[in-house]
């Protein structure tokens, strides 16, 4: 039975990390039947092993839940956004999608960064705000102090705002009422050509590119011709339907409204991404919806296979992640220390952690990683700029006139406490101070430009380390600014390993070397001859350790007739080379190259 | 002709660096256990998965652990009793005893020299009472002493002294000291080994509170005791062990030289017929007949040139040629000529071997060796 479009909501949940989105999803989803009890996980929106793991969002997901409410049959789109500000124009596309946001605030933590972001994200597209209290269960709760922090805040009428327990399941009900009485019905005109919002695309094995969309004006049926407005791909509508959350539900047709899916043998999501509009060749609309844009890489490393063999393995893996991953990027390079490998884009440290991990374990490939960097602009005498994401594509430095580095916007949420530390830390990272907001009595919101390369460089555990997790940081891009920057070189032996080389301001280098200079002292095993370790600007030695050479390593004791175990251990000692990478006569192991990503500031 | 190795899993206390598989002695525990030994020699019926069609004739015996002395001297003649009986043990066997110089005396050693037993080896591990405090052994340099003149006068003259190289506050004068002792003993073989931190002992647990000498230090040590004994008659044979000309531990070199022996006992290892097997770490199960468990194919290349290269004689084409039917491969000899420039080994002719620099990072040196067979 078709739902008037009267009775549609479609709407998002926003929520500061960890203030339970995905388990007030998951009581949404049971309270409406959406799931059998048998298929409830725990987080069931959150399908990734990852996202489960680490309690975020990575990906957008929708739903659809069939609620009936006083004899009236009810259709809510639940779409879900990732909750990490990696994914900032996924959190944008999805709540275009929708009219309205529940917003979740935890009774006992308050109104914190990601919260405030969200908010406003969501106020710039319009959305009607639900707010919703949640963890009144927790002994910490203080729901009439964070309603009060709603209203003065956010500015938000909280006095009707249900206060819930997504755990036990307390109340939640009043959170669909409320989503039905508050959210507006969605507007759209089925006579009007075909214009439809991608809000998220994933890669299925058997159906293709299965692409999730709200139809804004018009409908779609199979075998309508349908194009991509952004890209110009055109195919053929094989499948359409509704998502239930543990299945697909196919249905005749989408009409304006609604929030449903598209199959058409699209093989990867580049052809259907994130915020293009689609629309029929057989009519097609003459403009797309507002706000396309395509997402750009910020960080950047070179992800190598630990064993060269794996090379053609870590291709496939990258090409496959990639078929469900419009924002990663990836191109072949060489390195002369690591050998053959690829020079990824993340959109942000996270994604790029997430991408490693999948690759280690989904493809169980063991890589080498090169220290994480961004996009610097390098101004050349002669009038060139170069944009380089690679520190060994760094120029002569006779050659340049300046360089520039993006900047960072970044606000930070915190008790007034911390503020002393955290300003600390940003001094530290080069921050420069913009000014500071009493939110309320116990919240501060702190504002610095902060370069991107000190972020992506660790920012986030040091921010949460030293401020015991309370404090909370969102960020987005502000532009280029002139910056006094440096390449720092890894010599062992006295020869330059490449992989080891970075971008970093001249303030900090000789600081970084140093600790750098020790770490690979203390990660680099002893070896049958002295090993100098010096970190170089140019032809300048800055910092030196030496590895000193190899004087014992012997099984004195005999251990009667246990053949076996000597044996063993030295095939651990033949297989512990293996996993070392040589650089001219010095084999180094993969830890060393961690160690340098896992500098500790402290 | 083989080796057979009695492991008696039983000590008065247990030593801090000590991980091999005792418990702390009693009586019926004891008892029980060596009926248990006896039965296995009577009906082989722990090992004759591997022993069926094996010659068990042995020009060796040696018990080892724990503590063989804790058993006392009768245990140890009804053991040798047995497999007398059972076994073909040559006349001129070398029949060997580990000892705890502090539970010992006359009468023991004349107890075992009746036995057979011509061989003992005495866990003192230094001759400096500090140092062996620290090691959790409770005899003073007298005791040791003693214990040496005692075996003498029983008629057992080849003795051997376990030293230690590393331990808690050793340095080069106390080594020096133990040296001295070793040397004007009149003993006949020394084993010198340098400590390894096992885990699961107490030194591993409290590894950050032992004043222990740093590598460098123990390097020196090594170098120095080898220089010092040699010069004083007791020649380096293998990684850990000197001894006067004729005097190398016959049994120990079985391991070494990839000949066969079998192992009674828990955590006791045999290598037999190609196979190499061991009775598990749980001596309840020895004695409820459980049966010795495989562990792997022995004899092979990589385990001739590991073993072959712990011996100052090293490893050479004609016995490789005996065992493998080809000379030593090219690849390994050339890799040999590295090391030799570094002065950690020595090529001469068709033989290859490790100096003493080379001993002391001979893991790694095997380790690069045996990349060139595989």
């Amino acid at each position: 039975m078709k739902i008037k479009k009267e009775h549609i909501r479609n709407f998002s949940i926003i929520a500061h990390i960890d203030h339970g989105k995905s388990t007030l999803a998951d009581r949404l989803l049971e309270l409406t039947d959406s799931v059998a009890k048998r298929d409830m996980q725990q987080q069931i929106l959150d399908d990734m092993e990852l996202e489960r793991e680490r309690g975020i969002t990575i990906k957008a997901h929708a739903v659809t839940l069939c609620y009936t409410q006083d004899g009236e049959e009810y259709e809510l789109n639940l779409i879900d956004t990732p909750g990490h500000v990696d994914f900032n124009y996924e959190v944008s596309r999805s709540l275009a999608a929708c009219e309205g946001a529940v917003l979740i605030v935890d009774a006992t933590q308050g109104i914190e960064a990601q919260t405030l972001a969200n908010t406003y994200l969501a106020l710039d597209h319009d959305l009607e705000l639900v707010p919703v209290i949640n963890k009144i269960d927790l002994p910490a709760a203080d729901p009439d102090t964070v309603a009060k922090d709603i209203e003065e805040i956010i500015g938000l009428d909280s006095s009707d705002a249900p206060r819930v327990s997504a755990k036990t399941g307390q109340n939640v009900e009043d959170v669909l009422r409320q989503i039905v009485k508050l959210v507006p019905c969605p507007e759209g005109d089925d006579d009007a050509p075909l214009r439809a919002l991608v809000f998220d695309s994933v890669y299925d094995n058997y159906k293709g590119v299965i692409v999730y969309v709200r139809i804004m004006d018009g409908t779609i049926k199979p075998g309508d011709t349908m194009r991509m407005m952004a890209t110009g791909a055109q195919f053929t509508v094989v499948e359409v339907g509704k998502m239930a959350a543990t299945s697909l539900n196919p249905s005749d047709k989408l009409s304006s409204g609604e929030v449903g899916y598209i199959t058409a043998s699209i093989k990867t999501v580049r052809d259907a991404r994130v915020g293009d509009t689609v629309t029929t060749a057989e009519n097609p609309a003459s403009e797309p919806l507002a706000g396309y844009k395509k997402v750009n890489p910020m960080v950047f490393c070179g992800i190598y296979p630990a064993d060269g063999a794996d090379y053609e393995a870590l291709k496939e893996a990258l090409e496959k992640l990639q078929l469900n991953d419009a924002a990663l990027s990836f191109e072949p390079e060489t390195s002369g220390a690591l050998g053959f490998g690829f020079r990824c884009g993340f959109l942000g440290l996270l994604h790029l952690e997430i991408i490693q991990e999948r690759l280690e374990r989904e493809y169980d490939l063991d890589l080498v990683s090169t220290v994480p960097s961004v996009i610097y602009k390098i101004h050349m005498r002669n009038g060139d700029i170069l944009e380089i994401d690679n520190p060994t594509k760094y120029p002569d430095p006779a050659e340049i006139d300046f360089c520039e580095e993006p900047v960072s916007d970044a606000h930070i949420f915190s008790p007034p406490e911390f503020v002393g530390t955290i300003m600390d830390l940003c001094q530290e990272r080069r921050g420069v101070y913009k000014g500071m907001n009493y939110i309320s009595s116990d919240r501060v919101e702190i504002a610095y430009d902060l370069p991107l390369n000190e972020i992506i460089y660790d920012f986030f555990d040091a921010l949460k380390s030293r401020t015991r997790g309370y404090a909370s940081f969102d960020y987005e891009l502000k532009g280029y600014e002139r910056s006094d920057l440096v390449k720092l070189d890894v010599l062992l032996n006295g020869s330059a390993v490449d992989a080891l080389s970075f971008i970093i301001h001249s303030d900090k280098a000789y600081n970084r070397a140093r600790k750098i200079a020790e770490k690979l002292k203390d990660n680099i095993p002893r070896q049958m001859f002295e090993i100098p370790v010096q970190i170089a600007i140019g032809g300048k030695i800055i910092a030196r350790e030496t590895v000193k050479a190899l004087r014992k390593d012997v099984l004195a004791k005999c251990y009667g007739g246990d053949i076996t175990r000597k044996k063993k251990l030295l095939e651990k000692q033949k297989e512990g080379k293996k996993r070392m990478r040589s650089f001219g006569t010095v084999e180094v192991p993969q830890e060393a190259f961690m160690a340098i990503l896992k500098l500790d500031e402290q | 002709m083989k080796g057979l190795y009695i492991h008696i899993p039983f000590c008065r206390s247990k030593c801090p660096y000590c991980d091999f598989y005792s418990a702390i002695y009693n009586k019926n525990a004891a008892d029980n256990y060596c009926l248990a030994i006896i039965d296995e020699i009577v009906t082989n019926r722990r090992t004759n998965e591997f022993t069926e069609n094996a010659d068990l004739s042995f020009d060796t015996v040696y018990f080892g652990g724990g503590t063989p002395s804790v058993i006392g001297s009768e245990k140890i003649g009804k053991i040798l009793r047995a497999a007398r009986e059972n076994y073909k043990i040559s006349e001129n066997a070398e029949i060997t005893v580990e000892c705890n110089p502090s539970a010992v005396n006359d009468k023991f050693f004349e107890d075992i020299a009746k036995y057979g037993v011509n061989r003992i080896s005495l866990g003192m591990q230094s001759a400096v009472d500090g140092e062996r405090r620290a090691l959790g052994r409770t005899a003073d340099k007298n005791t040791v002493k003693a214990a040496v003149e005692s075996a003498k006068k029983s008629g057992i003259c080849n003795i051997s002294l376990d030293l230690m190289l590393g331990v808690p506050n050793q340095n080069t004068e106390t080594l020096e000291k133990s040296l001295n002792f070793c040397i004007n003993a009149g003993i006949k073989h020394i084993s010198a080994y340098m400590l390894t931190i096992e885990e699961n002992t107490v030194f591993f647990k409290r590894r950050d509170k032992l004043n222990l000498p740093d590598e460098d230090e123990v390097c020196e040590m090594y170098l120095k005791t080898a220089e010092k004994l040699e010069a004083n008659g007791f020649y380096q044979y293998e990684i850990s062990n000197f001894a006067k000309n004729g005097f190398e531990s016959r049994h120990n070199l079985k391991y070494w030289k990839c000949e066969e022996y079998l192992g009674l006992g828990p955590s006791a290892h045999s290598f037999i017929n190609g196979k190499r097997f061991y009775f598990p770490r749980n001596t309840n199960d020895f004695i409820n007949g459980k049966k010795a468990v495989f562990d792997d194919y022995g004899g092979g290349r990589d385990e001739y040139i590991m073993l072959g290269l712990r011996l100052t004689h090293g490893i050479s084409d004609s016995e490789y040629k005996k065992l493998f039917g080809e000379k030593i491969p090219e690849s390994i000899i050339k890799k040999a000529r590295d090391f030799e420039k570094q002065g950690l080994m020595t090529v001469s002719g068709a033989n290859i071997s490790l100096t003493k620099k080379g001993f002391l990072v001979s893991n790694y040196i095997i380790a690069e060796i045996l990349q060139k067979i595989q």
